[in-house]
């Protein structure tokens, strides 16, 4: 993987369809993820030269419907399972209730702590210390670049704008968790705290838990 | 549902056609026409528990099979949501002064720490439109906000709603604290939301998870019934 095919990897494909980025020669270990990791996960593979990983990633719009996470992974995991000595699950709980980490201890496979991707790029442990911030709709980059397919078009705000107080009536705020500095995304997390009339707030993140538990498998 | 909307005159169907009419229109999440329908139901000498029933609870009983189905998704059913609740607006005020059957009481809300209130606004409304009356606590609730509740109402049923992971235990914090109270066996204790599951309700001690607001209403009158049937035996 280069830094081209990075930039090649398109946020509608990992939305709606997921990438299988695993070569005909298998690495050692599978990350099998999100789709809305895929961006950084190669980017920290390609800045730490993990050549024994590949990845592959599950459509990233699964999380509209948590419930098919579990059979999903699991389908993946029965899939590759036979061409890799590791299978690492890039999934959080993601609202799955506790039947994801269930179905990864039955499987044998670790997966990342926390209960979603917003918790583990801040760090599990800050993130759990923000008691005061039960009111606040999170972003990370990819729901940044992706917010109108994954938030406002499932939800019907392209088509009833009058639903928008039903669903973040009680959110207060908005926290862009940025992994990256990008002034542009910025710019767009700010429209997006407008459209849903929430206050603002960037906080940046870095790749926080996930470049620690990926650096565990260097 | 219907295409050719603009073309009906409401007032002009007969009542059969214009209960049928009411579904589509809540279907269709069409708040103005079920207004303008349950006016007419009711200055037809309809009993405004008729309209209810027949007109609106059944028509949100089809909504919600097709959600559950996933033919219909959120969006839509908010829209009949609103359109519904636009109705028992009108109604609610009648059936007080009309009467109307009593299933029980129930208290419910979102736990403490967690804001999110669309599916158990949903449940507060299908539940008062099956006939129960709805103390809704709203969102982030500590224990005591139920246990109060649950004494000052009178209630028969504690419905607790969660959407997040990390706010969901609190459900057990609730239970157990009924428990040491002593009042646990007083209500029967339900508890839905997106994460929950059959076993996260049993592992907490509640005595039902409710997939969907439907699934609740059916639930609690199951227990309302089992409650009647053996204070009667």
């Amino acid at each position: 993987m280069t830094g081209n095919d990075i930039d090649l990897l398109d946020d509608t494909t990992l939305t709606e369809i997921g990438a299988d980025l695993t070569g005909a020669k298998p690495a050692q270990i599978l990350l099998l993820a999100c789709g809305a990791l895929a961006h950084e996960v190669l980017a920290l593979k390609a800045a730490n030269g993990w050549d024994h990983m590949d990845l592959t990633c599950l459509p990233a719009k699964l999380h509209l419907y948590p419930d098919k996470i579990v059979g999903a992974i699991e389908q993946a995991v029965t899939k590759h399972r036979a061409k890799y000595s590791e299978i690492f699950v890039l999934y959080a709980d993601c609202g799955t209730g506790g039947l994801l980490t269930a179905k990864c201890a039955e499987l044998g496979i670790e997966m990342l702590a926390g209960p979603h991707c917003y918790s583990f790029f801040e760090g599990n442990a800050n993130f759990a210390a923000h008691e005061d911030e039960i009111t606040a709709f999170y972003l990370t980059d990819f729901l940044v670049r992706q917010f109108d397919a994954f938030i406002w078009k499932p939800m019907g705000l392209d088509r009833h704008p009058e639903l928008r107080d039903m669903y973040f009536g009680n959110y207060t705020k908005l926290v862009y968790q940025a992994q990256l500095k990008d002034s542009k995304l910025e710019a767009l997390a700010q429209g997006h705290a407008k459209r849903l009339g929430l206050a603002y707030e960037y906080r940046f993140t870095g790749y926080g838990d996930l470049a620690r538990e990926l650096a565990r498998k260097a | 549902m219907s295409d050719d909307q603009d073309e009906i005159i409401l007032a002009e169907l007969d009542d059969e056609e214009l209960t049928l009419q009411m579904h589509d229109d809540l279907y269709d999440g069409l708040k103005e026409e079920i207004e303008e329908s349950v006016h007419i139901l009711l200055g037809r000498g309809w009993m405004p528990y008729e309209v209810l029933t027949k007109a609106l609870v059944e028509g949100m009983r089809i909504v919600g099979i097709d959600f559950r189905d996933g033919i219909l998704f959120v969006p839509e059913v908010l829209l009949a949501a609103n359109a519904m609740k636009a109705g028992m607006f009108i109604l609610k005020p009648l059936l007080a002064e009309t009467g109307a059957p009593r299933m029980g009481r129930m208290v419910i809300g979102t736990v403490k720490g967690d804001i999110h209130d669309i599916g158990k606004n949903l449940v507060t409304m299908m539940m008062e439109g099956a006939g129960f009356e709805v103390k809704d606590l709203g969102i982030n609730n500590p224990v005591d906000n139920y246990l109060e509740a649950l004494v000052a109402e009178d209630a028969d049923i504690l419905g607790m709603s969660a959407l997040l992971t990390t706010t969901m235990p609190y459900m057990k914090v609730v239970i157990d604290t009924m428990i040491e109270k002593g009042m646990r066996d007083d209500y029967v204790v339900m508890v839905g939301g997106a994460p929950l599951n059959e076993e996260f309700a049993k592992a907490v001690g509640a005595d039902a998870y409710c997939r969907d607001a439907a699934v609740a209403v059916e639930t609690a009158k199951a227990f309302m019934l089992k409650k009647h049937n053996s204070v009667s035996a």
